[in-house]
C-alpha cells in the first residue's frame, strides 16, 4: 500500500541525494516526492510517498533515520491529515467547448490562470483522487499538457 | 619591544586550513596517518612537515584505506587516511565499502579541487563525496575555512559512536591555502539529527532473561558488534554462566577463544556441522551484533533458525527485522546490554540439549586432512602453535580465509583481521601493515593466496621501507582456488578463468624487495619454515606449494538451507 511519509531534514545541499540515494540502492520506489522550507529555514520538509508493505516502510523509516542529515521521520498513513496536491493543466478549447469546459473548472473549483486562443491552463489544488478525477473529465477535450506537484501532507493532530 | 611582543602573544596567529586541519586530527587524538600525495593535497603535505602526526607513505592509495582499516580493527580507534583529488580518491573507494560493510571507524580525508573549479571537470576532479554516498556513514565537502574545525570533531564523533562506519571529509585545496583565525577553545559537537543507542531497554532485557530461564535449547549467536563494543569478557561470563554453546560470524570470530568448550565454532555457508545444526535445531537464539548475513544465512532468512524464538541485541535499530523477525528485539551497545542481561540471568537446563550438540560434534568433527602431504590445516595449526596467544592474523580473501576462520586458533578479539562483508581481494596485505603499526610489539601473520597478494603485491616495498617483521604465509596453488571450487562442485568441473599461468617465482619477487623468502612443498618442512620466520627480524614470504584440489569443507551450497552440508 501507498505510505505518506514526512521527513524533516537540514535543508542543505546534497540532503536530497542522500535521501533519494538511499530509496534507490535499497530498492525501495518512490511514488512522489515533494520538498521545501519550513518555518525554520534550516529545516526542510520531505513528503514521500512510497509503495510497501508495513515491514517494507518499518526498514525506510528506520534507515531514513541513520542518515545524520534526518531529523524526524513520520508516517502519517494512519493518522487524520490533510493532504493536497497543485496541478497546472493546459487544455485545448474551441469555441463551441468553452464554456463546458469553464463549466467543469468551476465545478472542481479550479482556477483558469492563462488563456490562449486555443488553450486554457487551469490550477486546481486538492487531493490525488479529486485531480485524478478532473485529468479523467477534462481530457476528452483535448489534454495538452499536465504538471502535478506530488502530495503534500499536514497532520490534523494539535501537536 | 616588550610591549610589541605581549601584543603579538594575545593576537592568534593566522594559520592555513591545512594546519587547522591537522592540528584538529591531533585534537582527536590521531598519530598516524596512512596516505598518498598529490596536487590538491600538497598544503596539506607541505604542514604534514612540522606536524607531530607520522605519515606512512604506501605504493597505492587503496593500500592507505585498507592499512587505516586494519589499524582501526586492531586498535579500536579510528583509523586515518589521506589521498588527493580525483584518481587518489577513486581509489579509495574499495577501501571504503571495506570498512563500511565491516563498520569500521574510520576518517577518509581527500583533497579536492579549488572551489572556483567545482563542476567543470577540471584536472583531477571527481565528485568523490558523491561516489562514496552509499558507502559511507556520512560525508563533507569542506568549501569554507570557518568549516574545518567542526567538520573533523563530527567526523569522528560520528565514526566512533553507534553503529561505527568511515566518515569522508572531502576539502577543496584554496580551502587548504586560506589562511585564518581558528577558535582556541574546543570545539563541541552540536548535532541535533545525529542520535544512537547505548543502553538497551530494561523490559526487553528482562523479557530476554524470562526467555532464556525458561528454553530448553538456546545458542549464542555472536558477531562483530561483541568486538566493535568489547563485549567478549561479559560474553564469556555469561556463557559459561549458564552454559550456553555459542556461534560465531566471520566477524566475531575471537569473541570466544577458539577451543572453549562452548565454541562450535563458525556458523553458516562454511561453518561447522555442530554450529549449523544448533542454529537450525534450537529453541532460543541469542543473536548479539549479528546482521544476518546471506554469508550465515543461505540467504534464506524465513528458513533460518525456524523453531526459535529470537532475541536480537543490535545497535543498529535498522538491522533488526531487516532479514528476520526478531521476537524480543533490543537495541543497544552489546556489552552494556549483556551486562544487564548478566545480572539477571538464570541458567536453564540445558543438559539434553548439550547430549545432542556434542553427539553432533563428535560424528562431525572437522575434517583431519592426514599428515601425508602439505595442507593448508596443517600450516594454521603450526600458526597456532608458534605463534603464541597474542599473534594477529591477516588475512586476504578465498579458500586461505576461509581455512584460516576455521583452523587458526584466534584468542580474543582484535586479532583476526578480514574484510567480511565485502570479501575484498588485495586487502591483507595492507591490512597486514595497519595492524602493525596499530600492534608494533605483535607478532603479525598474513595468510594470503597467490590470487589476493598479486592484488597488492607492490606492497612488499613498504614493509622493507618501515622494516615491519609481518610473515607472509603465502598459500599458493596456482589458481583462484574458491571460484574453482565452487566451479569444480556446481558447474561440473567446467574451469573458467581460474588458473593463474605464469605466476611468479614468489621467493625471487621477495627476494628482488630484499625480504626473506622460503619455499615449502612437504609437511616436514612445515615447522621449521615457521619458526624461522618467527625467529628472523625482518618481513619474510613463505610459499607454501599446496595442491588446487584442496577445497573448503563443509560447505553449504546456493540456495540451500544450512543443514543441507557437503562433505559433512
Amino acid at each position: 500500500m501507498l505510505h505518506t511519509l514526512a521527513v524533516l531534514v537540514d535543508n542543505n545541499p546534497g540532503v536530497l541525494t542522500r535521501v533519494a540515494g538511499l530509496f534507490a540502492r535499497r530498492a525501495y520506489n518512490i511514488s512522489s516526492l515533494s520538498v521545501c522550507q519550513t518555518e525554520n529555514p534550516a529545516i526542510s520538509r520531505m513528503t514521500i510517498v512510497v509503495e510497501g508493505d508495513d515491514q517494507v516502510i518499518e526498514q525506510v523509516t528506520k534507515q531514513l533515520n541513520k542518515l545524520v542529515v534526518v531529523h524526524k521521520v513520520s508516517d502519517l498513513t494512519r493518522e487524520a491529515v490533510v493532504d493536497r496536491e497543485l496541478a497546472l493543466i493546459r487544455i485545448k478549447v474551441k469555441s463551441e467547448t468553452r464554456l463546458e469546459v469553464l463549466q467543469t473548472v468551476d465545478i472542481f473549483r479550479g482556477r483558469v490562470v492563462d488563456m490562449g486562443k486555443s488553450n486554457f491552463t487551469i490550477e486546481l489544488t486538492g487531493d490525488e483522487e479529486k485531480i485524478d478525477a478532473f485529468v479523467r473529465t477534462i481530457r476528452p477535450y483535448g489534454l495538452l499538457e499536465l504538471v502535478r506537484t506530488g502530495k503534500i501532507a499536514i497532520s490534523r493532530l494539535d501537536t | 619591544m616588550e610591549e610589541s611582543a605581549n601584543i603579538k602573544c594575545e593576537n592568534i596567529e593566522p594559520k592555513t586550513g591545512a594546519r587547522v586541519l591537522l592540528d584538529a586530527l591531533v585534537e582527536e587524538g590521531v598519530n598516524i596517518i596512512f596516505g598518498y600525495p598529490g596536487g590538491a593535497v600538497l598544503p596539506i603535505y607541505d604542514a604534514l612537515i612540522d606536524c607531530p602526526i607520522r605519515h606512512v607513505l604506501p605504493r597505492h592509495e587503496q593500500t592507505a584505506v585498507h592499512a587505516a582499516d586494519a589499524y582501526a580493527r586492531v586498535s579500536g580507534k579510528p583509523g586515518v587516511c589521506l589521498a588527493t583529488s580525483g584518481p587518489g580518491a577513486t581509489n579509495l573507494v574499495t577501501g571504503i565499502a571495506t570498512a563500511y560493510m565491516d563498520s569500521i571507524p574510520m576518517v577518509i580525508v581527500t583533497g579536492q579541487v579549488p572551489t572556483n573549479l567545482l563542476g567543470t571537470d577540471s584536472f583531477q576532479e571527481v565528485d568523490i563525496t558523491g561516489i562514496t554516498l552509499p558507502i559511507t556513514k556520512h560525508s563533507y565537502l569542506v568549501k569554507d575555512f570557518k568549516d574545518i574545525q567542526r567538520t573533523v570533531k563530527e567526523a569522528f564523533h560520528i565514526a566512533a559512536t553507534g553503529r561505527p562506519g568511515p566518515v569522508l571529509i572531502d576539502i577543496t585545496k584554496d580551502v587548504l591555502l586560506t589562511a585564518g583565525e581558528v577558535k582556541a577553545q574546543p570545539v563541541k559537537v552540536d548535532l541535533k539529527s545525529y542520535k544512537y543507542f547505548s543502553k538497551g531497554n530494561s523490559g526487553q532485557i528482562e523479557e530476554a532473561a524470562k526467555a532464556l530461564a525458561e528454553c530448553q535449547k538456546a545458542v549464542v549467536y555472536a558477531g562483530g558488534g561483541i568486538i566493535t563494543s568489547g563485549a567478549q569478557v561479559v560474553l564469556r561470563e555469561l556463557v559459561e554462566r549458564a552454559n550456553l554453546p555459542v556461534v560465531t560470524t566471520l566477524m566475531g570470530i575471537g569473541s570466544m577463544p577458539y577451543g572453549h568448550p562452548n565454541l562450535l565454532g563458525m556458523v553458516g555457508m562454511h561453518g561447522t556441522v555442530a554450529a549449523n545444526y544448533t542454529v537450525d535445531d534450537c529453541d532460543l537464539l541469542i543473536a548479539v551484533g549479528v546482521r544476518f548475513d546471506d554469508r550465515v544465512t543461505s540467504g534464506l532468512g524465513h528458513r533460518f533458525a525456524t523453531k526459535a524464538k529470537i532475541i536480537h541485541i543490535d545497535i543498529d535499530p535498522a538491522e533488526i527485522g531487516k532479514v528476520v523477525r526478531a521476537n524480543i528485539p533490543i537495541v543497544g551497545d552489546a556489552l552494556l546490554v549483556l551486562k544487564e542481561l548478566l545480572n539477571k540471568v538464570k541458567p536453564p537446563e540445558l543438559s539434553k540439549w548439550w547430549e545432542q550438540i556434542h553427539e553432533w560434534q563428535k560424528q562431525n568433527p572437522l575434517l583431519d586432512q592426514g599428515r601425508d602431504r602439505l595442507t593448508p590445516q596443517m600450516i594454521l595449526e603450526v600458526m597456532g602453535e608458534l605463534g603464541g596467544k597474542d599473534a594477529v592474523v591477516a588475512t586476504d580473501v578465498g579458500q586461505h580465509q576461509m581455512w584460516a576462520a576455521q583452523y587458526y586458533p584466534t584468542s580474543t578479539i582484535r586479532q583476526f583481521i578480514t574484510s567480511g562483508g565485502l570479501g575484498t581481494m588485495g586487502f591483507g596485505l595492507p591490512a597486514a601493515i595497519g595492524a602493525q603499526f596499530a600492534a608494533p610489539d605483535k607478532l603479525v601473520f598474513l595468510v594470503s593466496g597467490d590470487g589476493s597478494l598479486q592484488m597488492s603485491i607492490q606492497e612488499l616495498a613498504t614493509l622493507v621501507q618501515y622494516k615491519l617483521p609481518i610473515k607472509i604465509i603465502l598459500m599458493d596453488n596456482g589458481v583462484l582456488g574458491l571460484v574453482r571450487q565452487l566451479q569444480r562442485l556446481f558447474c561440473e568441473e567446467r574451469y573458467s578463468q581460474i588458473q593463474l599461468n605464469n605466476n611468479p617465482d614468489f621467493i625471487k619477487i621477495a627476494d628482488a624487495y630484499g625480504i626473506l623468502g622460503i619455499r615449502v612443498t612437504s609437511p616436514e618442512e612445515v615447522s621449521d619454515a615457521i619458526q624461522k620466520a618467527i625467529d628472523y627480524q625482518g618481513p619474510v614470504l613463505i610459499d607454501f606449494i599446496i595442491s588446487p584440489d584442496e577445497i573448503v569443507l563443509p560447505m553449504v551450497p546456493p540456495g540451500k538451507v544450512i543443514t543441507e552440508m557437503v562433505g559433512r
